[in-house]
């Protein structure tokens, strides 16, 4: 008997005598988030309906395999991956998404979110957890949480690249410039929460001040730390919104390329 | 407008105990300290509660009710539906001594085994000088009024009693973080000493001790990330290790 239970401790059955629905903001956590993976998973090996000009699905982006439809590799990356490794297809999504997904997979907001709806350490606050021994972060595979900062200087990468997948946005399917489609705003929302994501990240907050001992020394890295620290304020707000927007901005590039729906443009 | 009020109290102590119904009386605008002490007076004469401020500025009167970790005397009972019945317990996650008093000895040894603040050698008293954006983020973690909430919901300790001897709980990584972030302390090992001794690992930020603080210190996002990404700039980022090499400093300034 450990925990709650151990023998020292007020002699109370109940796991948690919380009234509240406390059971719920975990259960909306996991619903939300496996229902993405479940999606993300689904589109990353689909390996289609990817791309229609100006717009390239950022589950695709950039597009570094071979395999890739004409028009959607950068000529600064090119595209040093091949279609097929060991007999075996792979999608160019499988060789980028590592990095947005570790990136959310090691950031301190989704940790709460996870640890709580998925592996229930704890479910929700003065519940008791199903667990009869707890290391927390301190060994592997856990320790890796660690490299959060990794992850956060690639999603900076990936944030500048799907910026310009924005401004190529403002073509039309001709490649004139100019033009507002629907598609456009979609991928002007996404980004932007992208960009709110990672600049609310408690990485940045720390990389850009949060490391000194005397702000006072530094006015310009304590502005930015000012500035970021308000942002860090709506980390969780920003994690689940720009998680929508990117599978938003999927979901309406697949629509389109699959000619379910027409890009609507407004000029 | 007085009402009666629906309570559950737990009662006993180290070796036994339940939970006990009573009916007690309830005027506009009490907190459920009140309450407490009402049944006190005139049902439960022997009924063991620790308090003393009645302000929320103490940090005594830490209990659960309905199973959240509170301040009794900051807990309206109009936070309540009317019918509802209000469960009272002490703390789950110390030794109980009796009724809703426990044992909060563990944060004493804890706050013992953090090294205090170390004054530089080169400055006599009196002439330490701070500029307050340098000390404003300390100032935030000055405001804990020590009622161990925080310690008391975190399930490291709470769901698992084993871990006591090698964590020392967010009331203590918000006094390491304090002392880390203090413009004129000297100590240069306590982001070290944070997770190899303290337990800072073993944190899994979800983020409990901050939703129960009274005093509304962001101890997840100011204190414990801080300073699990000051412990990754020593242990785990090598550019920033071989910098601190190169350039002989510990790279905190």
């Amino acid at each position: 008997m450990s925990g709650v239970f151990s023998p020292s401790r007020a002699k109370i059955k109940e796991r948690t005598l919380r009234t509240d629905k406390w059971w719920l903001q975990p259960a909306i956590t996991f619903g939300v988030l496996f229902s993405f993976v479940i999606y993300a998973t689904l589109r990353a090996f689909e390996n289609k309906y990817y791309f229609v000009e100006p717009l390239i699905s950022p589950f695709y982006s950039p597009c570094l395999s071979t395999s890739c439809e004409p028009g959607t590799a950068l000529a600064i990356f090119g595209q040093p991956f091949n279609n097929k490794y060991f007999g075996i297809g792979i999608s160019p999504a499988l060789f980028i998404l590592i990095f947005p997904l570790g990136f959310r997979m090691t950031c301190y907001y989704y940790r709460k979110a996870y640890y709580r709806a998925f592996w229930l350490s704890p479910p929700a606050c003065a519940v008791a957890e199903p667990h009869k021994k707890y290391t927390g972060e301190t060994r592997a595979p856990l320790i890796l949480q660690n490299s959060h900062r990794w992850f956060f200087y690639a999603g900076l990468v990936f944030n500048v690249i799907l910026t310009w997948d924005t401004i190529l946005a403002f073509r039309n399917a001709d490649k004139e410039w100019g033009h507002l489609s629907v598609g456009t705003l979609v991928f002007l929302f996404s980004t932007t929460m992208l960009w709110l994501y990672s600049l609310s990240c408690h990485t940045c907050r720390h990389t850009l001040g949060g490391r000194l001992k005397h702000f006072s020394k530094h006015p310009v890295r304590y502005k930015a730390w000012t500035f970021v620290s308000a942002l860090n304020h709506k980390h969780q707000n920003f994690a689940w919104i720009s998680l929508f927007g990117v599978a938003s901005a999927d979901i309406y590039v697949r629509a389109v390329a699959s000619g379910a729906i027409t890009n609507f443009y407004f000029f | 407008m007085a009402r009666m009020l629906k309570l559950r109290i737990w009662r006993g102590d180290s070796t036994d105990g339940a939970l006990q119904d009573v009916q007690v009386e309830v005027n506009e605008g009490e907190v459920v300290l009140d309450v407490i002490h009402r049944v006190q007076a005139t049902q439960m004469g022997d009924l063991a509660v620790r308090w003393n401020c009645k302000a929320g500025k103490c940090g005594s009167c830490s209990m659960e009710i309905n199973g959240k970790p509170r301040l009794a005397c900051m807990t309206q009972v109009a936070a309540y539906g009317e019918e509802e019945t209000i469960t009272v317990t002490p703390l789950r996650a110390f030794p109980v001594i009796k009724d809703l008093v426990t044992d909060v000895s563990f944060n004493y040894k804890k706050a013992m085994e953090i090294p205090a603040y170390a004054h530089p050698d080169e400055l006599a008293p009196g002439e330490a000088r701070m500029e307050q954006i340098d000390v404003e983020r300390s100032q935030e973690f000055r405001k804990c009024i020590e009622c161990f909430l925080c310690q008391d919901t975190c399930h490291v300790i709470r769901d698992h009693e084993e871990n006591k001897k090698s964590f020392a709980g967010p009331r203590f990584f918000i006094r390491i973080a304090e002392l880390d972030m203090h413009p004129l302390d000297t100590l240069r090992n306590r982001k070290k000493t944070a997770q190899e001794e303290h337990g800072l690992g073993m944190c899994n930020i979800t983020k409990c001790c901050t939703e129960v603080c009274p005093e509304h210190i962001r101890i997840t996002d100011n204190a414990i990330i801080p300073m699990k990404e000051r412990v990754v700039d020593i242990k785990y980022d090598p550019a920033r290790w071989l910098g601190s090499k190169i350039r002989k400093r510990d790279g905190i300034v």
